[in-house]
């Protein structure tokens, strides 16, 4: 679900998305009546994930976008999630509600390792 | 030929019986020639080919990566199609040719599809390993093994023999771990094992495998976590020529009785390890590509004489 909820902004570069998806989380916040964290965004750029650690809040929308030229393929250390191969300018996103340290990589070029630290 | 570059690399000896005697890469895939009778003396490509209408040879094409349409390389099919060019062209024919992995960018059906119908022109039998890129289905690995599994083991690792020289095909891409480099993993290594069992030492080896099975450079992923653990299984032998892929540049050692060569790619270039903020696609100006895939032949002659790289512009 949430990964088609990011396909569905349009594809006209990272930091527009960016915004967008800010908007949109503060609209749909709004509307809702209750607090909404910021979502993030981790770029992968040169074989790396930036940031290399993310701390949030728990409920916090993470999306990846590949950058590079070639594939990339986020996954959980143990795989406990996945994305697919995000060819250039592909993007992936996973909501993380529960506190805690989730560590993955890129499971194409397992040397990129990144954290997220998912605060209460 | 005008614009070959010879460089001799002197020093590097090969001192063995059922070496391989003659290898070169032609253009964008690589020939390797192997005779177990006298060293004969090797020049240009031409010269080579017609020396060896006695002996045996196969070659190499790796990292083809259909479906790439970078600035790095905007055709990588056309790429292919002008090293299958090479190929065809070859006097004496190969006995048949290896693909270190990468056939496809995504793994996707289509990418399969055309690599098939591309390479299958060359009329030569075929033997391949995965590379990364060809495990990144839904079905991490389906499509290739559905493809290039029959009669392999596990995730599509598998050996043969022709000429008297043991080949072994290994996957090196699957069931990578977070921090790791490349893998073979407990079950392939074992099947290794047993695959040499009872192989007698003078049997001449012939390893291949998409990542390097020797570390070129860590911090890119160039190395194979448990690729020491395979090569001292190979010690005993006196001969044994590991050719990998994946980086997109030669790069070349000897070690004891172990040669270690990667090929180029027949796609597009890598910088070379450590010169670049990271590994990928290098774009270099459109003329220049093609310099970049040359040819580059080695000549591996028997009886302490050195090991010789003759590298050849596809620009001429």
């Amino acid at each position: 679900m949430t990964q088609s909820y990011a396909r569905l902004i349009p594809a006209c570069g990272a930091r527009v998305s960016f915004a967008l998806l800010l908007a949109m989380a503060v609209f749909l916040s709004a509307s809702r009546g209750h607090a909404l964290a910021a979502d993030a965004e981790i770029k992968i750029a040169n074989f790396t994930f930036d940031p290399p650690i993310l701390t949030m809040k728990a409920g916090t929308t993470v999306t990846w976008v590949n950058n590079d030229d070639i594939p990339h393929l986020v996954s959980e250390k143990d795989g406990k999630f996945r994305s697919s191969a995000l060819d250039t300018g592909d993007k992936f996103s996973q909501t993380f509600s529960t506190a805690g340290t989730v560590e993955y990589f890129c499971a194409i070029h397992p040397h990129m390792t990144g954290k997220i630290v998912v605060e209460p | 030929m005008d614009k070959t570059k010879k460089r001799r690399s002197e020093g590097l000896e090969v001192d063995r019986r059922g070496a391989l005697e003659c290898m070169i890469w032609a253009g964008t895939g690589v020939l390797w020639a192997l005779s177990g009778g006298v060293p004969k003396s090797v020049g240009l490509l031409g010269e080579a080919l017609a020396a060896e209408a006695s002996g045996f040879t196969f070659l190499q094409i790796s990292d083809s990566h259909i479906g790439f349409n970078k600035p790095a390389n905007p055709d990588a099919l056309g790429t292919l199609r002008e090293a299958i060019a090479k190929v065809k062209a070859v006097k004496s024919k190969p006995a048949f040719m290896i693909h270190t992995g990468d056939i496809t960018h995504l793994s996707k059906p289509d990418e399969f599809d055309s690599a098939a119908q591309l390479i299958g022109e060359s009329g030569l039998n075929v033997h391949y390993v995965p590379g990364e890129h060809d495990f990144i289905d839904e079905g991490l690995g389906k499509l290739y093994l559905e493809r290039y599994g029959k009669g392999t083991k596990g995730q599509g690792w598998y050996s043969f023999d022709d000429h008297g020289v043991h080949f072994i095909g290994l996957n090196n891409v699957v069931d990578l771990k977070a921090g790791g480099l490349g893998r073979l993993g407990s079950d392939q290594l074992a099947w290794l094992a047993d695959d040499l069992k009872g192989k007698a030492n003078s049997t001449p080896i012939v390893v291949f495998a998409h990542i390097p099975l020797w570390t070129v450079y860590a911090d890119w992923g160039w190395g194979t976590d448990d690729g020491l653990q395979a090569l001292d299984m190979l010690k005993r032998f006196g001969s044994v020529t590991v050719l990998n892929g994946h980086i997109h540049q030669i790069v070349q050692k000897v070690e004891g009785n172990m040669t270690f060569h990667t090929a180029r790619s027949t796609a597009f270039p890598q910088p070379a390890p450590g010169t670049a903020p990271s590994p990928g696609p290098m774009t270099v100006p459109a003329e220049q590509l093609r310099s970049m895939l040359g040819i580059t032949s080695v000549d591996v002659r028997f009886g302490n004489k050195p090991l010789a790289v003759t590298d050849t512009t596809l620009a001429g």
